[in-house]
């Protein structure tokens, strides 16, 4: 038996390390999977706006959000089940508060990515992420450390990124949130109406969604 | 303490480092194949260095390679634990083979690409180890004799 021994722990070894590489290669694969349709729409402005959803969804939920703040990165993912759960149509608006070193140009990376169909994404990774970045003295090169994890052509995202259209489209974001009355974020609007900020948390949004459903039909 | 016996130790202990640089090497061999390029958390110097033309030898990753060195270092330290003569020879020059592809890596990391993978360092200082395991061992089998 000893005399097979190194043979069988040998193989052993082999098989685990495919086995386990095949299993995290089939883990990774599956979760970057669900590529989201990065709509870019455009609006009568000239402006374009990030939609996830059907244009015609009984809900429409609209956040201005800002990619450095902890409540609205604890609000990310709530927000993308919900989008799922109830086909509702998410739109995104850029609002990076100024107390934050590094909300400006994570939303320009956005755009960035957005320019490259790529806006759903690099905004998941970024509040995924977000914990990260924000402490970096050099988050610029986690910006286009990110980019080429989403496979994006990364000459083109560097030049988007100082691009002086994004930072129109950004400041365009700001402008509009700023018009109707946003100050901080997460801002959330419901079919227009805006979401009290005790009640824009993982908990209070079914409920209001629930409710905005039954309103928009309620013959149902 | 028996020769045998120390030889068993040493070769045990060459097999568990080998199989630490096994693990992490499949780990981003794996990240390669995903098209996902990793992030040492807070630095941004595993992208400059994993996404850099260095990174791989046509189409095939650095990190791909590593496994395999990692793994044969494994296989003949096993079997050299397990008395095969052969497989200690075998197993040196795959060490020596490592170290100079190592010292090549961390060249480039130091010269061309002016950053630091955390990864790579932590492979390099797994085949530091392993080489020094190697050249201790005459001195181990010299002071058994």
């Amino acid at each position: 038996m000893r005399r097979y021994l190194p043979f069988i722990i040998v193989v052993c070894v082999a098989l685990l390390a495919v086995g386990g590489g095949a299993f995290l290669y089939r883990a990774k694969r599956s979760a970057n999977a669900t590529p989201k349709i990065s709509k870019s729409e455009t609006e009568p402005s000239g402006e374009t706006i990030h939609a996830l959803g059907p244009a015609d969804a009984a809900v429409t939920l609209e956040e201005f959000g800002d990619f450095q703040c902890p409540p609205c990165g604890k609000l990310s993912e709530p927000i993308n089940q919900l989008q799922k759960q109830y086909n509702l149509r998410v739109i995104y608006r850029q609002f990076p508060l100024p107390v934050h070193a590094h909300a400006k140009e994570a939303a320009f990376a956005a755009e960035a990515a957005g320019r490259q169909g790529r806006f759903w994404q690099m905004h998941d990774l970024l509040y995924r992420e977000q914990a990260v970045w924000s402490k970096s003295t050099d988050a610029r090169a986690l910006f286009n450390a990110y980019a080429g994890m989403l496979q994006l052509d990364l000459n083109r995202f560097k030049k988007d990124m100082d691009g002086s259209e994004v930072q129109k489209q950004v400041e365009f974001d700001q402008r509009r949130g700023a018009g109707i009355g946003v100050k901080n974020t997460p801002t959330i609007f419901v079919n227009n109406e805006a979401v009290p900020g005790n009640e824009a948390n993982p908990d209070g949004l079914p409920a209001l969604i629930e409710a905005a459903i039954k309103k928009a039909k309620p013959s149902s | 303490m028996s020769r045998s016996r120390v030889q068993t130790i040493f070769y045990g202990a060459a097999a568990l480092i080998s199989l630490v640089g096994l693990a992490e090497a499949t780990y981003l061999t794996v990240v390669y194949l995903s098209g996902e390029t990793a992030v040492c958390g807070g630095s941004a110097d595993c992208f400059q260095v994993l996404g850099s033309s260095y990174a791989k030898i046509g189409s095939i990753p650095v990190s791909g390679l590593g496994a395999l060195a990692y793994f044969s270092a494994f296989a003949f330290a096993t079997f050299a634990g397990f008395g095969y003569v052969r497989a200690r020879r075998f197993f040196a020059w795959t060490v020596i083979a490592m170290f100079c592809m190592t010292l090549w890596l961390l060249f480039v990391q130091a010269f061309r690409l002016h950053a630091f993978c955390r990864y790579c360092l932590f492979s390099a200082a797994l085949v530091f180890l392993l080489t020094g395991l190697v050249v201790a061992r005459p001195v181990a089998e010299t002071q058994e004799n």
